[in-house]
């Protein structure tokens, strides 16, 4: 194919080429050897950061304060992973079951609040959250209680948000692998006499795994970044690491421990790709276009 | 791939029969109407608060368009509003430059580190954006670029990147290679088929990919917070600094006008990708 077209050492390919790896290399992958580099450097109160090396900002991480901080931050990010796994995985099975002209509607419905924006949208849950917000004054029209509930500023809140936000993240790469899931494969096992669990358990599942790891990789992550959640729904109590890190860079100006911080969150990313590279391996896919 | 739902959606269609739902068909559809619901409701909630006459903004004070009004006479709001808008229509030009040469790149070029290419857009797309944000702000200050109209436009062109690639990637994918054989043998040369075949075919994706573009330079908060300076505030940053201190009527009815711009914007890129 790539042949003949456009010409193979045409100025034109030479400079598209350039281009390409310039703006890759200088935006995309100088600034992540950066912060690597600048975890492992002193915080200084002029120049952002000094010499001598040290791995002190990993060190510090485990300082009580800090480390509740991020085994908070870590609970409610998984907390809504497997809200949105829980709720995502019947949704694209049935999406994917539907009507074939009536699929490309249902996702489109599903995804066109991921195009608006997310602050808004965040916004918007606290006009439902607050004290005398829809929530409650629906709760106490109907009788249920008989005092605004707290939902605002709680970790609740901040969970349910996150939830909102991620949910179609977690479906759409759900969605991919439901749709490939072969009818055949389910009559397979039905006909060599396996029951609908162990259906469930020895076929369907490992086949979607790909799916659920990428979904994962999807919610998870954004889930302990997402920082202005926090700050609009959760509060000072309710941090995420994305919290820390945008205090640690802005406000505190200790760049190391930012960074380091931000090491981890891409740590957590390269497990989690390669967790879903073996699952995809496994069941015969290589190419991560296929299922993600 | 994962991140661009719309291709998504466009693309996994099946060809093959489906059986659809009998037995509990009508469990499975409250279901989905129930998820539907809720994705919507705070949507709604908003848009309809922006009409609220009530200053207090949870009881319905009847119909106005007072917060419109406001909205309009305040003026750091319009500033924002105007940097945001020419900051996305560089931004998403910018972007879908690169990004369509990337695509043909990808797709019609055979060169060494086309794997390591396409992993580092896989990465930068798939990365956190608080991540992506600190390692900008980290270039941009060792480089000592004043932090700005041109950090902002730097950051959101990289992010936006991987989006456009991708979008016109699935569009040349789906080219059928026999159209520029046929070109080729009526006797086309190089830049003729280019410009009569591929750039056609090409041109609905590469358009849907500027409004993508478009639209994630506007909603951006998390990369912009880091990188932008005081000479040039933008929309969502404005926003954020208002929503951060309370419940604002006028935040209403500025999200409610964004919502139907990205809506707008959406619908036209998938009418472009869905014309075949």
């Amino acid at each position: 194919m790539a042949r003949n077209s456009l010409g193979s050492k045409s100025p034109f390919r030479t400079a598209t080429l350039w281009l390409i790896w310039g703006w890759l290399l200088i935006f995309a992958l100088l600034p992540n050897i950066l912060v690597i580099a600048v975890s492992f450097l002193t915080p200084d109160s002029s120049a952002f950061i000094s010499l001598p090396v040290s791995i002190d900002s990993y060190v510090r991480m485990l300082d009580p304060l800090y480390f509740e901080v991020f085994v908070h931050s870590l609970w409610m990010a998984s907390i809504t992973t497997v809200i949105c796994l829980l709720l995502g995985y019947p949704f694209a099975w049935l999406v994917s079951k539907a009507k074939v002209r009536w699929q490309p509607l249902l996702m489109m419905l599903l995804i066109l609040p991921f195009w608006t924006n997310s602050l808004v949208r965040t916004y918007a849950l606290k006009l439902l959250f607050a004290n005398n917000g829809l929530i409650n004054k629906s709760l106490l029209a109907i009788g249920v209680i008989d005092a605004p509930i707290d939902i605002l500023y709680t970790q609740g809140a901040v969970i349910a948000g996150l939830t909102y936000l991620l949910f179609p993240f977690m479906v759409l790469p759900l969605y991919a692998v439901f749709t490939d899931l072969r009818n055949d494969m389910l009559l397979a096992s039905q006909d060599l006499g396996a029951s609908k669990t162990q259906t469930f358990w020895h076929v369907v599942l490992p086949l979607t795994t790909p799916g659920i790891i990428s979904g994962v990789l999807l919610v998870l992550l954004p889930a302990m970044g997402m920082f202005y959640v926090a700050d609009i729904l959760g509060g000072s109590r309710n941090l995420l690491v994305g919290n820390i890190i945008k205090n640690q860079f802005l406000d505190a100006r200790d760049w190391p421990f930012g960074a380091a911080a931000s090491v981890l969150l891409t740590l957590a990313m390269a497990v989690l790709l390669l967790a879903y590279r073996a699952s995809s391996r496994r069941i015969g896919k290589t190419d991560f276009n296929e299922v993600a | 791939m994962s991140n661009n739902p719309l291709n998504h959606s466009l693309s996994s269609a099946p060809t093959k029969p489906k059986r659809t739902i009998k037995i509990g068909s009508i469990a499975a559809k409250g279901y989905l109407g129930l998820i539907y619901a809720l994705l919507y409701l705070p949507i709604l909630v908003l848009v309809v608060m922006s009409f609220n006459q009530s200053k207090i903004g949870y009881n319905w004070g009847g119909f106005s368009l007072k917060w419109y009004e406001s909205l309009f006479n305040n003026q750091a709001m319009l500033d924002a509003f105007w940097h945001s808008i020419v900051l996305g229509l560089v931004a998403a030009t910018v972007s879908t430059l690169i990004g369509t040469l990337t695509a043909l790149a990808l797709h019609r070029y055979k060169f060494r580190g086309k794997g390591l290419l396409n992993g580092l857009l896989f990465v930068l797309m798939m990365s956190p954006e608080i991540v992506l944000a600190i390692s900008l702000l980290a270039l941009f200050l060792l480089i000592g670029l004043q932090l700005g109209f041109v950090s902002l436009l730097l950051a959101h062109i990289t992010f936006c990147l991987p989006f456009v690639v991708i979008t016109v990637f699935a569009r040349l994918s789906s080219l059928d290679e026999r159209l520029l054989e046929a070109a080729r043998d009526l006797g086309a040369n190089e830049s003729t088929m280019v410009r009569t075949v591929l750039i056609p075919v090409i041109l609905p994706a590469v358009m849907a990919g500027w409004l993508l573009a478009f639209t994630l330079s506007l909603d951006d908060v998390v990369v912009s917070t880091f990188v932008t300076g005081p000479s040039y505030e933008i929309l969502p940053l404005r926003i954020y600094s208002m929503v951060r201190v309370g419940l604002k009527p006028e935040v209403n009815a500025i999200g409610t006008l964004l919502l139907v711009a990205s809506l707008v914007l959406v619908i036209i890129s998938q009418l472009l990708l869905r014309r075949r």
